[in-house]
């Protein structure tokens, strides 16, 4: 009886305490429906042929890509998925994006110990030179990874990933996957978190480690290939006040791909930074070398299909419209030997440099080349191709850029940049002109910006890139005239003033008018574009060469 | 018999109070999707954690390639301490840089002499569970962690309106 009685009393414990819980801490998470968010963009492009610049008009005349991105997370549960649209892709859009449907999906779990994620995600493992899925949609790549995923933060420091799925390939009204397997882990261990004596240490230590293995069928009628692929990669870092180092090394396993001509070379990258920083200093030093490390998830694949891991030039991303587009660097995928260094430096406000506001200057200088490399001539036999050392490279030039940014506040109505660029550029390496050979270039950007009162504003950029090769000089003008928070007006001249050829001494014009509101973003241009990264109005993005209307809309809610 | 029965109730009691607080409890400090970030040295942070003591925060998504979102955070860092003075407004700028250039935020964020805190999204996570479709992209957030303004863009005299809403909100 008395048993009984008890047990009542537990049972009305239990209801009494869950109840209490839910309704003073639970509120939040437990009783609210969850949250919907979401965006969505759209691209509307109108071609018309302009013989001038080469384009010609697709035979629909107007090309438009949209999407739309949809999320619901409530507590700890997370879905989303993104709606695709292409009918058809914009010019200048890499192939594989057609039709409507859904080209994202997933549904997580997840606390701050525990995710796991089933569907399409994008996952990076240390600096992703082994492994990074991502989407860029104005540069219209998507290597997501359908499958699982799963993250747990084990405690003292340290964290574990596990992927296991195929990547997406295409988009043809829905995901169309490739034809490889990836399997991937990654532990990382954030040593001062496991050691109280080292929590309040001057430096920080984190040590790495991944690996990531691939499987596709071998149908090779010539050649034994190698059907599952490994490879291995360890990092380590090192933060402290006022300088940080990190290096990770990355070693593939023989993979004979279209890449590499199916060669069964092995492959490695090795990567350091060294930065120093201080109140108005930074300097950032970097060095890569990577050989052979083209790893898709299939093996005859090009371009940036199917890629697993992530090798991005060591060169500046730049952003004035003559130096981002006319010469810009890519990373060499079979391998190449990189130095970078970036210096920042602040004058302090009331010196003599420095003046009311202080003055600030950057610098940076960056070159890759060719690695040296020993050629077996072994391709009926081994065909291993050649020997090669990291680090032990050619005096074949790929790229060397040089550039020097001051910038200065005047007054509270004006501030001005000076920037100059010398660029070298090996168009046999870089196929993005006609031209061959080396292409020396001299560059030089003024940009001022006038602020008439709280809400208007002109800046203006003259910029002009000197060249004996390739189409010779250019010129451009940039006015961006801005009424905050909600106008803008952009008229842009490029113009080929020194072509050898006369008759192709082209300008191209482009205006844009623009309408913001809060998150949503509205643009109408119109003119001519060269294939680049533009940043119009605030926002920056990769446009094919046009000539045309192009309507914008973005929006998130 | 019965002081045993006692002991496992309240044992009982204990753990439910536990189990169900560890379950519902994890009080939330902002109502933003939680993602893992990097610190500029190197430490895991999720976004949970985004607090500023019942204070308004502003998050802006930037890049060392985005000259609109440099100017923004430029102009907003020149302000800074007024602002800070004023509202006790949190200022968090969050590169969305990736491998390529994500080493040089640290140097470059010293190199501007910027007093705010900078986080790194290297992959793109929380930029996507935010809707962030281009930057610059801000948010400002209340004193209980909501998301009430939004604005994609940057134009000169932007932050002007933007310390007009924080303003508002610490009335």
């Amino acid at each position: 009886m008395i048993v009984k009685k008890t047990r009542l009393l537990q049972l009305l414990v239990t209801i009494l305490v869950i109840g209490f819980n839910t309704l003073v801490f639970g509120q939040k998470t437990n009783n609210s429906p969850g949250v919907v968010s979401g965006n969505v963009s759209i691209m509307v492009q109108q071609y018309n042929t302009d013989e001038d610049i080469g384009a010609v008009a697709p035979p629909q005349k107007i090309a438009m890509n949209a999407f739309s991105n949809i999320l619901y997370r409530n507590g700890k549960f997370y879905f989303g998925l993104r709606i695709e649209s292409y009918n058809p892709s914009l010019l200048g859009y890499p192939a594989g994006f057609n039709g409507t449907g859904i080209g994202y999906l997933f549904g997580t779990f997840a606390t701050d110990q525990l995710s796991v994620t089933a569907g399409t995600f994008y996952e990076q493992f240390g600096s992703g030179m082994i492994l990074r899925t991502y989407e860029d949609n104005n540069l219209g790549i998507d290597n997501s990874i359908v499958g699982i995923r799963v993250k747990y933060n084990a405690g003292k420091g340290v964290y574990l990933k596990g992927v296991y799925g195929t990547q997406r390939l295409r988009f043809d009204s829905k995901i169309i996957t490739g034809p490889g397997i990836v399997r991937g882990f990654d532990a990382e261990w954030q040593i001062n978190d496991a050691f109280p004596v080292l929590a309040s240490n001057k430096f920080k230590y984190i040590v790495g480690g991944s690996f990531v293995s691939k499987f596709q069928d071998d149908k090779s009628p010539d050649l034994i290939l190698p059907e599952n692929v490994g490879s291995g990669a360890g990092r380590f870092s090192l933060y402290g006040k006022s300088m940080s180092f990190y290096s990770e090394y990355v070693y593939k396993i023989n993979d004979p791909s279209a890449d590499n001509k199916y060669i069964y070379k092995n492959g490695e990258s090795l990567l350091f930074n060294l930065n120093f920083f201080g109140k108005g200093f930074g300097l950032a030093l970097a060095a890569k070398s990577t050989d052979n490390m083209s790893f898709r998830s299939d093996r005859n694949e090009s371009l940036t299909y199917l890629l697993i891991n992530y090798n991005p030039a060591l060169t500046q991303t730049n952003t004035y419209v003559l130096i981002s587009t006319l010469y810009p660097y890519g990373t060499n995928i079979l391998g190449e030997i990189a130095y970078q260094a970036d210096v920042d430096y602040k004058f302090a406000r009331n010196t003599a440099l420095g003046g009311k506001y202080g003055t600030k200057i950057r610098g940076n200088f960056s070159i890759s080349l060719a690695p040296k490399r020993h050629f077996l001539n072994d391709l009926e036999t081994n065909r291993i191709g050649y020997t090669t050392k990291l680090f032990s490279s050619s005096d074949s030039l790929f790229y060397s850029e040089v550039n020097i940014e001051i910038a200065k506040k005047f007054t509270k109505k004006f501030k001005a940049k000076l920037n100059y660029y010398h660029i070298t550029f090996n168009a046999d390496a870089n196929l993005v002109t006609q031209a061959h050979g080396m292409i020396y270039t001299n560059s030089g950007v003024f940009e001022g910006l006038i602020k008439f009162n709280r809400k208007n504003s002109l800046r203006f950029e003259f910029q002009a890139l000197f060249t004996k090769q390739d189409r010779g000089n250019w010129t451009a003008f940039v006015a961006e005239y801005t009424i905050s928070p909600h106008w803008f007006f952009v008229l842009i001249d490029q113009y080929n003033i020194g072509n050898p050829v006369q008759d192709d001494r082209i300008h191209y014009l482009y205006g844009s008018v623009g309408y913001i509101r809060k998150a949503t973003r509205i643009s109408i241009a119109y003119g001519r574009q060269r294939e680049g990264i533009f940043c119009v109005g605030g926002v920056c993005r990769q446009v094919p060469a046009s000539n045309g209307f192009n309507l914008t809309l973005t929006s998130s809610f | 018999m019965k002081s045993l029965e006692m002991k496992k109730t309240f044992a009982l009691i204990t753990l439910l109070f536990f189990v169900s607080t560890s379950f519902f409890g994890q009080e939330k400090k902002n109502n933003l999707p939680n993602v893992q970030l990097k610190t500029l040295d190197g430490q895991n942070i999720n976004t949970s954690e985004i607090y500023n003591d019942g204070k308004p925060i502003v998050i802006s998504f930037w890049a060392t390639w985005c000259s609109p979102c440099k100017r923004e955070l430029n102009n907003i860092n020149d302000v800074y301490p007024d602002w800070v003075d004023e509202t006790g407004v949190k200022v968090i700028a969050i590169s969305i840089d990736d491998s390529r250039q994500v080493y040089k935020v640290a140097p470059y964020v010293s190199g501007q002499d910027w007093e705010f805190e900078v986080l790194l999204d290297t992959n793109g996570d929380f930029k996507r569970a935010m809707n962030v479709n281009n930057v610059p992209f801000t948010f400002l957030l209340d004193g209980n962690g909501k998301v009430v303004y939004e604005h994609n863009n940057y134009a000169e005299g932007d932050e002007d309106e933007l310390f007009e809403l924080i303003q508002k909100l610490i009335q």
